[in-house]
């Protein structure tokens, strides 16, 4: 019998019972449906993470302790100003080295109130991150070395709190205390669902008082090329280490940090398809179950096609092409769903979702796949049949 | 063309052993025409899947224009049913949703052989045996006669040297009957055909020329008209 005969047949006998065949796809199409919108949602996270990431500057080293890997507890920074200054003279240049201790605060004009993120940092940020502002100056290294209680509004804070004014020469209260505003950020947009914009930059010295501490949190340091990204960090990692033997620093390339990061959201996708993979599981089951059903009703019309000429193989190739065009139908069903479901996550929700061309080969492969694997037994059982037998069953 | 020397079949049913055939001699030469006689559970359904390559014999030698079929792989048994012999059931053994013209196609489909070719030939067979204005109708919109009509077209689209009918018109009225022997009679005289036929009716055996008698497995009867096929 010839392929394509083989497969009019197979489809011929899906239409003549569609209800079945409709209800038995379902599991198919469910279980590809998930697996390609997981998938989707999965690689749209990494992607906004990787160019979150990115969008820092690719020639940047972050110090910070501990030991960077999924799950161990963060360690508690014994960084200080000093360190900052070591690293300043290791590199030779104090203006690419950044420095940050962060806190969430309640900044305050009168009767306006809003959340923002505090970063205490040196005068460095606009260089080091690429940053530009769209009112005023950012604060100067005289600023930080006194301690003056100054403030770099993001653009967020900046428009609630003065909605219809120029904040700079205004002042916020910020954590109870009171700043002068000398200047505003420009606006970065959103990453990963999180607005970018809310935060308020003032003197590292100023938010150690605040906070009532003296440590700093980190240390970015931004090397002068990307070539020169590997030999800053072995001197970044050699200064750290001597100025703080009694504690284990990172210093991390931004490939470092995509790399683990990567990594989590990978099992992370990985995990989620899976999930979704054992309800393409049970969806086979049920063409196993359906394709079983399938060839015992036929008994007779098997032993009749046995008795005009069909071999072994031809009765095989018909009831495997059966079961697989069950699961490949679900499976392109499936996939339309999937992606169409991807672009309403996208669109309606702050989760994004981008379809990958493999993850759509993939759901295609494995619903051929499931397909044949649980095809294969039902076609065996119809294909060994002894034709007296066949055609005598009632 | 096909020799069974001394065949038997044993079925094992839930254990015990059923002697269906018990060392039965017998030869189908071409253009024969013979009727396989006996009452139900004789065996002579039994002989006649032999004789048509459905079944093997449990022991015993049949040969097939010369070749054992103990030599013959399950799928060679197959293009031997295809190509060789025609097989007309009792039930008709129709497909259900396949049109007239579909089902008279089908053993072809194991030919290899492309849709257009199919459905010329199947065509054709079908204005022989009369049934040209019913080729797209289903088996359940044509009565039993034209159902077994169309079985018997099906038997012979592939042209075959050897019929074989198991209870032809076992499922039939009278009239019906009389026609499909008519048909089996006129495809025997005019094609040359071998028709054998399975049937505990004495009038439709008095039809062909050669008959049998079977009882518990084994032949027990056998007489041979002189002339050819009565009408």
């Amino acid at each position: 019998m010839r392929l394509a005969e083989a497969a009019r047949v197979a489809w011929e006998a899906l239409r003549a019972n569609k209800l079945r065949s409709g209800l038995t796809m379902l599991g198919v199409v469910i279980g590809v449906a998930s697996v390609v919108l997981l998938v989707a949602i999965g690689t749209g996270a990494r992607d906004e993470v990787t160019s979150g990431v990115e969008s820092l500057g690719s020639n940047i080293l972050f110090v910070a302790p501990g030991n960077l890997s999924f799950g161990s507890t963060p360690a508690l920074s014994r960084l200080g100003l000093d360190d900052v200054r070591r690293v300043g003279d290791a590199v030779g240049d104090p203006r690419r080295v950044a420095t940050t201790i962060a806190s969430g605060e309640i900044a305050r004009v009168g009767a306006r109130r809003t959340n923002v993120n505090v970063n205490g940092t040196n005068e460095t940020i606009p260089l080091v991150f690429d940053r530009t502002l769209s009112r005023g100056a950012f604060f100067t290294a005289a600023d930080v070395e006194t301690r003056r209680r100054v403030a770099v509004l993001g653009a967020d804070p900046a428009e609630t709190l003065f909605p219809d004014r120029d904040p700079v020469g205004k002042s916020v209260t910020v954590g109870g205390v009171r700043f002068r505003v000398v200047g505003v950020m420009s606006r970065v947009g959103t990453a990963f669902g999180v607005a970018r914009d809310a935060e308020v930059f003032i003197p590292v010295t100023a938010a150690q008082r605040l906070f009532g501490v003296s440590r700093v949190d980190g240390i970015a340091v931004k090397a002068p090329s990307t070539g020169e990204v590997d030999e800053e960090q072995r001197i970044i990692r050699e200064v750290v280490a001597r100025a703080h033997p009694e504690q284990e620093y990172q210093v991390l390339t931004q490939r470092d940090i995509l790399g683990v990061v990567g990594r989590i959201l990978g099992i992370l996708t990985l995990v989620l398809a899976s999930i979704a993979g054992i309800s393409l599981l049970v969806g086979g089951v049920g063409v196993m179950n359906i394709m079983l059903v399938s060839v015992s009703e036929r008994t007779r019309e098997i032993g009749l096609r046995k008795a005009v000429g069909a071999r072994t193989r031809d009765v095989l190739r018909q009831f495997l092409l059966e079961a697989v065009a069950l699961t490949v139908s679900g499976g392109v069903v499936g996939i339309l769903l999937g992606i169409g479901g991807a672009a309403l996550v996208g669109r309606f929700s702050p989760v994004p979702a981008a379809i990958t061309g493999w993850s759509v080969a993939l759901a295609f492969g494995v619903s051929v796949a499931v397909g044949v694997f649980f095809g294969v037994y039902p076609a065996r059982q119809a294909a060994r049949m002894q034709p007296v037998a066949a055609l005598r069953y009632e | 063309m096909v020799e069974a020397r001394g065949v038997s079949k044993v079925y094992r049913l839930d254990g015990v052993e059923v002697r269906a055939l018990d060392g039965v001699d017998l030869e189908v030469a071409a253009g024969d025409s013979l009727a396989i006689m006996g009452p139900s559970g004789s065996g002579k359904s039994t002989l006649l899947g032999l004789l048509g390559g459905l079944d093997r014999p449990t022991s015993g030698t049949l040969r097939f224009q010369g070749r054992d079929v103990t030599r013959l792989s399950d799928d060679e048994l197959a293009v031997v049913r295809n190509q060789v012999v025609g097989f007309v059931f009792q039930s008709f053994q129709l497909l259900a949703r396949t049109p007239a013209v579909g089902n008279v196609g089908l053993p072809l489909v194991y030919r290899g052989l492309g849709r257009a070719e199919r459905r010329r030939r199947a065509v054709s067979t079908l204005e022989s045996v009369g049934l040209g204005h019913r080729l797209q109708h289903r088996p359940s919109q044509l009565s039993g006669g034209e159902q077994q009509r169309v079985a018997i077209a099906r038997a012979l689209v592939t042209e075959p040297a050897m019929l074989l009918a198991d209870e032809p018109t076992g499922n039939l009225d009278s009239r019906s009957g009389d026609e499909v022997l008519d048909l089996l009679a006129r495809l025997h005289d005019e094609r040359g055909v071998a028709v054998v036929v399975v049937t505990h009716d004495p009038g439709v055996a008095s039809r062909f020329r050669r008959r049998v008698t079977m009882a518990d497995g084994r032949l027990t009867s056998a007489t041979e008209d002189s002339g050819r096929v009565s009408r």
